[in-house]
């Protein structure tokens, strides 16, 4: 039982520690590692799904009876090519972030922009 | 482009509502096994929809990014916005659950990327929370799939929905059913998932936002209606799961709380962001009465709503336009200085809040009689008393524009320019065309309600 569901016990993990990392560290470079972790259990558990005991590759030849399912990996090659442009594109808004705040640390990022809206609230009654 | 879609959009209504559904197979594959674009009633009213806003809301753009985005960086919007669009109308027409990911997350890379192009630089910060949580909610979807396609071997909607009640019994469907319903409901911004919204629509381009709060989230309505409707079937939906009793709380906890915030709001694209949050969920009272009228109500207000929104943002663009930002102190005399956009303002939120003659009262009628044939009369008493509010935070920006002399310092302020006020007010005409003449928007809602519950007319 336990050894059957081996990867799906793994995939759990993987999702749970991944959203964890997303929900509980304020530093943006590691709420994206967490996101990462996340999508990739899920990879995983797709290409779980799709293994067949005893079977190959899916591929087309004459001495191969027993395969794969081929669909959920080309559904997950494309999931990981979303992925990746998900995480490019967060980065990149971590860099531009860096750039405008001088800090990638959410609770920081967080007191600047209330600190900004109080000192507008100064101004205007000055 | 968008033009081209809107008039492809309303041809395909007309086909539907006349032959029933149409059915195409990409690369020429058979469903289940190919990718299949089905369009029926639903389909096609939502693709009206999004592609009528979409078409409006860019005669609009070119001047409105001429202030609000660098000039070499336009050919870039336009990119993206039409890439967005075609996510977006690809999640609506696509007949295979897991090609929905696909176009969810084509339309929501392409919308990060454009809220992050707002001036403020909390637009980068809402952009990257927005990408956190969108993030999640489509992998969850992914997930749901996942395990779909593992009980029941397909992919296909149609397919799916035939295989699925043999197996509705089991822990892994329940399972699947809860990420995608979880999933859609953080794209939709149900409450208590709706911490995203508001400030990614305060600090994107107005342009965008106006496009966005119109399509985004009726969208992802869709993909709820169709999940639960199509997919998994009504009955399972709705009696071996609590969804009814769940989205009923949601739904009128969001209106109230939503409500309330956007009465204490000071920047009034906020105050506008929350009040989309509480109109989505008269959406989902409507949709978790599961009648026909409920369903009715519920495509109603997706359409009433794009359209009342839709002109209230664009409106606010030629405010941002003119003012160069949408602080509700800097609001003071506009109704004098800016009439015809204060007015259309002025119309949009005497919608929302449901007047007679506008869009909102009709799909307020709606859903109170929905309500009524069920006997819920409390809900019903709640959901009036929740206007109250919104009449409250709509004569807060009345008060300020039109009995607050203007400053002196400002008085070169003057009214948007012509390639402003033409959509504005296509919009905010449209808006009492629909809220006095039924037909279209009504006929067409009802149809496809009444298609998804199996009721053939």
């Amino acid at each position: 039982m336990l050894t059957g569901l081996f990867n799906y016990w793994i995939v759990v993990m993987l999702m749970m520690s991944g959203l964890y990392v997303v929900i509980a560290h304020g530093n943006l470079i590691k709420k994206i590692v967490g996101l990462t972790i996340f999508q990739t259990s899920v990879f995983i558990f797709y290409i779980s799904m799709a293994k067949v005991d005893g079977g190959t590759a899916p591929i087309l030849a004459d001495d191969i009876m027993h395969y794969s399912n081929p669909l959920p990996h080309a559904l997950i090659l494309t999931a990981i090519v979303v992925g990746i442009a998900t995480v490019a594109l967060a980065l990149s808004l971590v860099v531009r972030i860096k750039a405008a705040y001088g800090s990638i640390e959410e609770d920081e990022i967080q007191q600047q922009d209330n600190q900004f809206e109080a000192d507008k609230k100064v101004r205007k009654e000055e | 482009m968008s033009s081209l879609t809107f008039l492809i959009s309303i041809l395909l209504l007309q086909q539907v509502m006349t032959s029933g559904v149409l059915s195409y197979e990409l690369g020429g594959w058979q469903p289940p096994w190919g990718i299949e674009y089905r369009i029926d009633k639903l389909n096609a009213f939502v693709l009206l929809i999004v592609s009528a806003i979409s078409t409006t809301v860019l005669f609009a753009a070119q001047t409105s990014i001429e202030k609000e985005i660098d000039k070499n960086k336009h050919t870039l919007f336009y990119v993206l916005y039409l890439l967005s669009l075609t996510g977006m109308l690809g999640i609506v027409v696509t007949g295979d659950a897991f090609n929905v990911f696909v176009f969810l997350e084509v339309s929501s890379l392409s919308t990060y990327a454009l809220i992050a192009m707002g001036k403020d630089r909390r637009a980068l910060w809402a952009s990257y929370q927005y990408l956190v949580m969108g993030t999640i909610g489509a992998t969850f979807i992914l997930i749901g799939v996942g395990l779909m396609y593992q009980m029941t071997g397909t992919l296909n909607m149609q397919d799916l929905s035939q295989r699925l009640p043999e197996v509705a019994q089991t822990r892994t469907v329940f399972t699947a059913f809860a990420f995608i319903i979880v999933g859609v409901c953080l794209k939709l911004a149900l409450f208590p998932l709706h911490q995203w919204l508001p400030n990614a629509y305060a600090y994107a381009p107005s342009i965008v936002t106006a496009f966005f709060a119109a399509t985004a989230t009726k969208v992802a309505i869709y993909l709820l209606v169709r999940f639960t409707f199509s997919v998994f079937g009504l009955s399972f939906s709705f009696t071996t799961m609590p969804l009814q009793t769940l989205f009923m709380a949601l739904g009128l906890i969001g209106i109230f709380i939503a409500s309330i915030s956007a009465i204490y709001q000071k920047n009034i694209k906020h105050l506008f962001a929350y009040s989309s949050i509480a109109q989505i969920g008269y959406m989902i009272v409507g949709f978790s009465i599961s009648t026909v009228t409920g369903l009715t109500a519920t495509l109603l207000h997706v359409f009433n709503h794009a359209l009342m929104k839709s002109a209230i943002f664009l409106a606010l663009a030629a405010v941002m336009y003119r003012l160069g930002n949408v602080q509700l102190n800097n609001f003071h005399g506009l109704g004098r200085q800016m009439p015809l956009t204060m007015a259309a303002i002025v119309i949009g939120g005497l919608s929302l809040i449901g007047m007679p003659l506008t869009v909102g009262f009709v799909s307020k009628w709606y859903l109170l009689t929905a309500l009524l044939a069920q006997g819920w009369w409390p809900v019903a008493v709640l959901i009036l008393l929740a206007a109250i509010l919104a009449v409250i935070y709509v004569w807060r920006i009345i008060e300020v524009a039109y009995f607050k002399e203007p400053p002196v310092n400002n008085a070169a302020v003057k009214e948007a320019p012509m390639l402003f006020l033409v959509p504005i007010w296509t919009l905010t005409i449209a808006n009492f065309y629909f809220g006095i003449d039924t037909r279209l928007s009504v006929q067409v809602a009802q149809a496809a309600a009444q298609s998804l519950f199996g009721i053939t007319p």
